[in-house]
């Protein structure tokens, strides 16, 4: 910097350029590459070393032990907690193997469990078509998509004349986790999408419509609509209605989180700019067109962490069903840590049902980063 | 065509009979802000009409109550012969015959640049789409950049977003174009594209209520300029008399403000 010349850029790296012949030079200093994230990342500075330190030992003293319990001194097979117990110090998994039946289905009859199964097998099909969009003939597929529900709602509960019927209070487990779950979600984005739409609409009966029953739903607390659902109902429903209780639950459960799903999107509308609305408007698009097609895509769009959110939140509630009697995994797994053969593998018990728990609601969240990414148009920057 | 009297000037419409667009009488609020004061206004088809004056003058206003994206309060608006009224088959009819173009593009950022295009022809028209995207591909060919289709808005430059715009409007094939500021928000090297294509529209005919402050833009195509302040029309005059010879001492300030700086 001590020789002055009559342009700031004519020297660097000790080489003259004339103005405006400037070529691109690398940079002095590392800005990519391994060595580059871990200088950056993990030993930026004294505190930065620290913690880095101290976040390797809490890797080092809990992930081993978890593992030895978990799976090298973990006993696979065998008939009872003696079993367990005489070749190995760690887990007992012939436990949850055991029972892996009746976490899976409940207490639906063995004959029938063919059912379950073909309805686990048409949801993948159904999951394929909505979450992959190169799937062939894609078009056809969500249109299978959006019958599955009811599809699998036939199969699990039969009509006595093609597939036996089956109660629903011998719907249990995983199988149960399920139902209430896929369609918790099949259900609330629709409705919660609709209510979202009237509560930003211009017509006040609308508005105020969903504006008081998101309101409503929302001050209260699930397991309270869950006992509405469970008892109350049946005195707003005329005398000797026989009304499912599964289905209670499920018509709970997709109002529920409808009305949060509402929210979500009403934030992304908020977003949209006016400009848009505008835009669609001076084409001649109509009201649903133009939310449709010009409003929607981008407002679900920026909506998807709050929706998938929602999402997991409903996935993980299905576990309150217990306290109205239905058996949902928790559930059996408690019931089943009274087996006297078994007696007392909690941990077992509750690190397998975390780990379904986890892996579903973990993929959820995959999911929505990916699809994230894959929506991003650019148009942010 | 000196200044225009105030409230009560004798309209005479039975000569404007073919008018594609009149505004008569007409006025608008903002609340209790009375943004647009007695307007009347008559274009003939194939008319380039440049609307200027300062900011707040309602001017954007005055070209979108002409599509009902802003509603008037008194008085008229008759739009290729439909009166503009709370009746959305109005509405929608008059929407169909006139584009917009809006000075921050307005392109749809989920869209490509082809499906852009398309959108209104095959919701509104009911055009096929393959049909759609080779008149899309005529248009963009037209504003030059057909090679831009697959991208979306976000990928281009502001200049290639406003001529998509425009492209975007004339693939409804409408009678009237409607231009709020549509180079207000361009960088300066990028207004002179926009400028081209909108005076290569000019020449085809078109009829054209614009906006802007390009005087060289209003000179070379325009044929009526409407200055207005304060919600009213001031001063309308052919281009060339608009700027050598302003009459109301209103505009010959605001003309000093503009060329100028």
């Amino acid at each position: 910097m001590t020789d002055t010349t009559a342009t700031p850029s004519a020297t660097s790296g000790g080489q003259t350029y004339e103005p405006g012949t400037h070529p691109d030079l690398p940079s002095p200093v590392r800005t990519e590459g391994p060595i580059f994230w871990i200088q950056k990342n993990l030993l930026s500075s004294p505190l930065n070393v620290v913690l880095t330190v101290l976040g390797g030992l809490l890797i080092f003293f809990t992930i081993p032990p978890f593992l030895d319990w978990a799976i090298f001194d973990a006993a696979f097979t065998g008939e009872s907690r003696k079993d367990c117990e005489a070749v190995a110090s760690g887990a007992c998994w012939a436990f949850i193997d055991e029972r892996l039946h009746l976490f899976v289905y409940g207490f639906y009859p063995v004959d029938e469990r063919w059912r379950v199964n073909l309805s686990f097998l048409l949801l993948a099909i159904a999951l394929y078509f909505v979450l992959y969009d190169g799937a062939p003939y894609r078009k056809y597929g969500l249109w299978y998509a959006v019958a599955f529900p009811f599809i699998a709602g036939w199969l699990l509960v039969g009509d006595g004349a093609i597939v036996k019927s089956v109660t629903t209070d011998q719907f249990g487990g995983i199988m149960l986790t399920l139902v209430i779950g896929v369609t918790g979600i099949a259900f609330s984005l629709p409705l919660g999408i609709l209510l979202a739409l009237g509560r930003y609409s211009n017509l006040p009966a609308v508005k105020l419509l969903c504006v008081c029953f998101i309101e409503a739903i929302r001050g209260v607390p699930l397991i309270t609509l869950l006992f509405v659902a469970s008892t109350m109902l049946n005195y707003f429903l005329p005398p000797g209605t026989q009304f499912d209780l599964v289905l209670r639950v499920l018509i709970m459960v997709t109002l529920f989180s409808s009305a949060y799903i509402a929210e979500v999107i009403r934030g992304g509308l908020q977003a949209i700019p006016k400009g848009q609305f505008e835009a669609g408007d001076s084409l001649g698009l109509k009201y649903w067109s133009s939310m449709r097609l010009v409003v929607l895509p981008q407002a679900l769009k920026i909506s998807i962490p709050g929706i998938v959110n929602t999402f997991i939140g409903l996935f993980k509630d299905t576990t309150l069903v217990i306290v109205i009697g239905l058996l949902d995994p928790l559930g059996i797994g408690r019931a089943s840590l009274a087996d006297i053969k078994w007696g007392g593998l909690a941990e077992e018990m509750y690190v397998f049902i975390a780990i379904f728990f986890f892996i579903c609601c973990f993929s959820m969240s995959r999911y929505s980063l990916y699809l994230e990414k894959k929506l991003h148009t650019g148009h942010k920057r | 065509m000196a200044a225009v009297e105030a409230e009560g000037a004798g309209v005479d419409t039975a000569d404007q009979e073919d008018d594609i667009i009149k505004l008569i009488n007409m006025h608008k609020w903002y609340g209790q802000f009375h943004v647009l004061k007695n307007i009347n206004l008559f274009v003939r088809p194939g008319e380039r009409i440049v609307i200027c004056g300062p900011s707040g003058s309602g001017k954007s206003t005055l070209i979108r109550c002409i599509n009902r994206l802003e509603e008037h309060q008194q008085g008229e608006i008759i739009v290729n012969g439909v009166e503009l009224t709370n009746d959305l088959k109005n509405i929608d009819a008059i929407r169909r015959e006139v584009g917009m173009v809006f000075q921050h593009f307005n392109l749809f950022p989920h869209l490509t640049v082809l499906q852009n295009l398309t959108l209104g022809p095959i919701w509104v028209r009911q055009v096929p789409k393959r049909e759609a995207e080779e008149t899309a591909m005529q248009y963009l060919e037209r504003v030059k950049i057909p090679e831009q289709a697959a991208k979306y808005p976000g990928q281009l430059s502001g200049g290639q977003q406003q001529r998509v715009a425009i492209a975007r409007s004339l693939c409804m094939n409408p009678k009237i174009m409607l231009f709020d500021e549509p180079t207000s928000a361009l960088d300066p090297e990028m207004i002179k594209e926009v400028l081209d294509v909108m005076v290569g529209l000019a020449e085809t005919g078109m009829t054209m209520l614009c906006v802007t402050h390009e005087m060289g833009f209003a000179k070379t195509v325009a044929n009526r300029v409407i200055f207005m302040d304060m919600g009213e029309i001031i001063e309308e005059n052919d281009p060339f008399e608009f700027f050598d010879n302003p009459q109301s001492d209103r505009t010959k300030l605001f003309l000093s403000q503009i060329l100028h700086h």
